[in-house]
């Protein structure tokens, strides 16, 4: 019996073979590799597994308990949903990517030291690029490289907050940062922040993951901002600053998303709105309150994938992602707009639906650790999370005015996906004992309360009278909308634009002197050394070459190459020695 | 049948149906409300009944209205090809 199988090391090197297979082979194996991995993750037994010693530091490969183990169910069930629904593609490449990317992320979730999760941390940052990459066209290329040098900063950043956290307690193991947090433990929390997609360092998430392919986005929205809730929750729960942070997200998210009409951009700036809850719940870091932002990161992994794979399918089938752009598909997509639209009423926390269960047990804990502002703002953000995703982004894209576009359903593996993760959806509203039991802490909460209910739908029908009232002010509008990435797009147009200039026209002003002023100056002076070279050292040279010369001469006069003229020499001077001596030192 | 349900919420001929039932459903959650049992209400406005009826639409039309200010007056939307 084997006790322990990584299940990180199962989607690493399981990418292997990938390009390797064919056809019908290929699609069995990138099913059975996440089947395996979900076995794997429900055999698993809490304890500690691959300690080692490093640089005589301590190692931890893995690390099971409670928290990971939640995390890793829902992350190798996301990864075979997720390949279900990329199963139609025949480029090796974005299987690749995604089986490393998962990979990477089940090793940041088990990952018992600082060095193994950096290490992963990377793996995850580079594999998931190129699911963007994979698209093509320069948009989505330069989209691709913003996100992986904000990335790869955010890893350095992460690296010196390791090393410095290291070198103040010691210990490279990952746990818990408590009491002061020093300059290492900030460096590393900013690090985390960072892929949790936390204003102001969200705009990476919301400018690349409309730009990546398909499928790719749908990986993207699961796995990269909730192992950051992960490490979080595990690091830093209590953290006072993470709840007005978590706050701020969430309506941040709401706001951006009112301004947008890419499709899949109002999306994940609904990833940022839901990502604040779980940051608020970690923040805030009672029992309640982690179990509320562990149980939302599973809920909101499934119903958001759901969400990206139903925009996915518009722009598969049409090949057009604006919504100025979209309209009028419910007559040709009715599956999927129905698949949408439980993911919909799941993100929106409609009762019976998995964010129900979920989302609540955050906004009770901010209301149990007496946070009111707390529970209204976020109470506030969940009527935005209906307005656009439940609303607004359904209403112009599937119904709306009709734009008299030729579409179908996607092909079958999609909706097959879409149906899982809709299944789940459901599932996990109506019955939320299984979920309950797998959370970090035992939970006393009983979500289907009649005060509960009502509440719940006042806040989410009175929203959508809202959006039936003002309807027109919601229509959207052709345009793009500045967010933090203005700062380092506009930031490295001016570098560059100060490179080509000022600085080239610096080094041609530089070079016209050196032609002109500098150049001639030198020619002179080296003729002038020359002169005083051949007259001045030279002749000193010479002389005292000549004045040795005569020395010489001398000195061989007097080296008579007879011995006995040097025996006498030695004890003429052997004599004068001993008489010195006498004399002067007596 | 899912033709029919997602046909139901597109079709213009059923615009008045759908305008009727959403209307009850208003009422009836508000209703419900009313009679629903609290069992610990914490702040004050968990006891009023409607207040998140109320308190849903305000934040609803905040939202919108301060989001497209911003991105009117504020200048956070630009044209397409800004940073081209």
């Amino acid at each position: 019996m084997i006790e322990f199988v990584y299940p990180a090391l199962l989607f690493i090197l399981g990418a292997v073979p990938i390009p390797f297979l064919q056809g019908g082979i290929r699609k069995a194996y990138l099913l059975l590799i996440p089947v395996l991995a979900l076995l794997a993750v429900l055999a698993l037994q809490p304890g500690s597994y691959g300690a080692a010693q490093f640089l005589s530091q301590d190692i931890l490969i893995a690390r099971v308990d409670k928290l990971s183990i939640v995390f890793a169910t829902v992350f190798t069930i996301m990864a075979l949903i997720g390949m279900v629904y990329a199963l139609h593609l025949t480029e090796a490449g974005q299987h690749v990517a995604a089986f490393v990317y998962v990979g990477s992320a089940l090793g940041v979730v088990f990952a018992g030291d600082y060095l193994t999760l950096y290490l992963f941390w990377e793996g995850m940052a580079f594999a998931s690029a190129y699911l963007v990459f994979a698209q093509g066209g320069e948009k989505s290329i330069r989209a691709a490289f913003r996100y992986l040098m904000v990335h790869v900063t955010g890893g350095v950043v992460l690296l010196g907050g390791i090393v410095l956290h290291a070198l103040a307690s010691g210990s490279l193991l990952f746990g818990p940062i408590e009491g002061n947090i020093s300059a290492g433990a900030y460096l590393i929390l900013a690090g985390f922040l960072l892929n949790a997609a936390v204003p102001p360092l969200n705009a990476w998430l919301t400018d690349a993951y409309p730009e990546a392919t398909v499928t790719g986005a749908v990986f993207m929205s699961a796995f990269t901002t909730k192992t950051a809730v992960y490490v979080l929750a595990r690091a830093f729960p209590g953290t006072e600053l993470l709840v007005w942070l978590g706050i701020a997200m969430a309506l941040y998210g709401v706001v951006y998303a009112v301004l947008e009409n890419d499709c899949r951009r109002l999306l994940a700036y609904h990833i940022v709105s839901q990502v604040g809850y779980m940051v608020a719940g970690v923040g805030i870091g009672t029992e309640l309150a982690v179990n509320g932002a562990t149980s939302h990161a599973f809920a909101h992994i499934l119903y958001k994938a759901l969400l990206f794979m139903g925009a996915g399918a518009v722009i598969y089938v049409t090949g057009r992602r604006k919504l100025t752009e979209l309209g009028g598909l419910y007559r040709t997509m009715p599956l999927t707009v129905a698949l949408y639209m439980i993911g919909a009423f799941a993100i929106s926390a409609f009762p019976f639906f998995s964010g129900f269960v979920t989302k609540s047990m955050v906004v009770a804990a901010a209301g149990e650790d007496h946070r009111a502002l707390a529970m209204l703002a976020l109470t506030m953000a969940s009527s935005g999370t209906f307005l656009h995703t439940g609303l607004k982004l359904p209403y112009y894209m599937f119904f709306g005015t009709d734009r008299g576009l030729e579409a179908r359903e996607p092909p079958g593996n999609m909706l097959v996906a879409m149906a899982m993760a809709a299944t789940l959806c459901l599932a996990i509203g109506i019955f939320p004992g299984p979920l309950y039991a797998l959370l970090p802490y035992p939970v006393d909460f009983e979500p289907y309360t009649g005060a509960h209910i009502t509440e719940s739908l006042g806040v989410l029908m009175f929203t959508a009278l809202g959006f039936v009232l003002f309807l027109k002010a919601l229509d959207p509008e052709n345009t793009i909308s500045i967010d933090t990435d203005w700062f380092y797009r506009k930031g490295a147009r001016a570098f560059m634009w100060f490179a080509e200039r000022p600085l080239a026209r610096y080094e041609k002003a530089m070079s016209d002197v050196s032609e002109t002023t500098a150049l001639p100056l030198l020619h002179r002076t080296a003729r002038t050394g020359l002169r005083v070279d051949l007259h001045g050292v030279d002749a000193v040279v010479n002389g005292v070459a000549h004045a040795i010369l005569d020395g010489g001469g001398v000195l061989r006069r007097l080296q008579t190459g007879v011995v006995t003229h040097y025996a006498l020499a030695m004890i003429a001077g052997v004599i004068a020695v001993t008489a010195v001596f006498a004399v002067v030192w007596q | 049948m899912i033709k029919r349900i997602v046909g139901f919420f597109g079709d213009e001929a059923h615009a008045r149906q759908r305008r009727r039932l959403f209307y009850v459903v208003l009422v009836l959650i508000v209703a419900a409300d009313f009679v629903v049992h609290r069992e610990h209400a914490e702040y004050l406005w968990e006891r009023l009944p409607g207040w998140s009826a109320v308190y849903g639409f305000v934040s609803c039309v905040l939202l919108i209205f301060v989001s497209k200010f911003l991105g009117h007056q504020g200048g956070l939307m630009r044209s397409e090809d800004y940073y081209d």
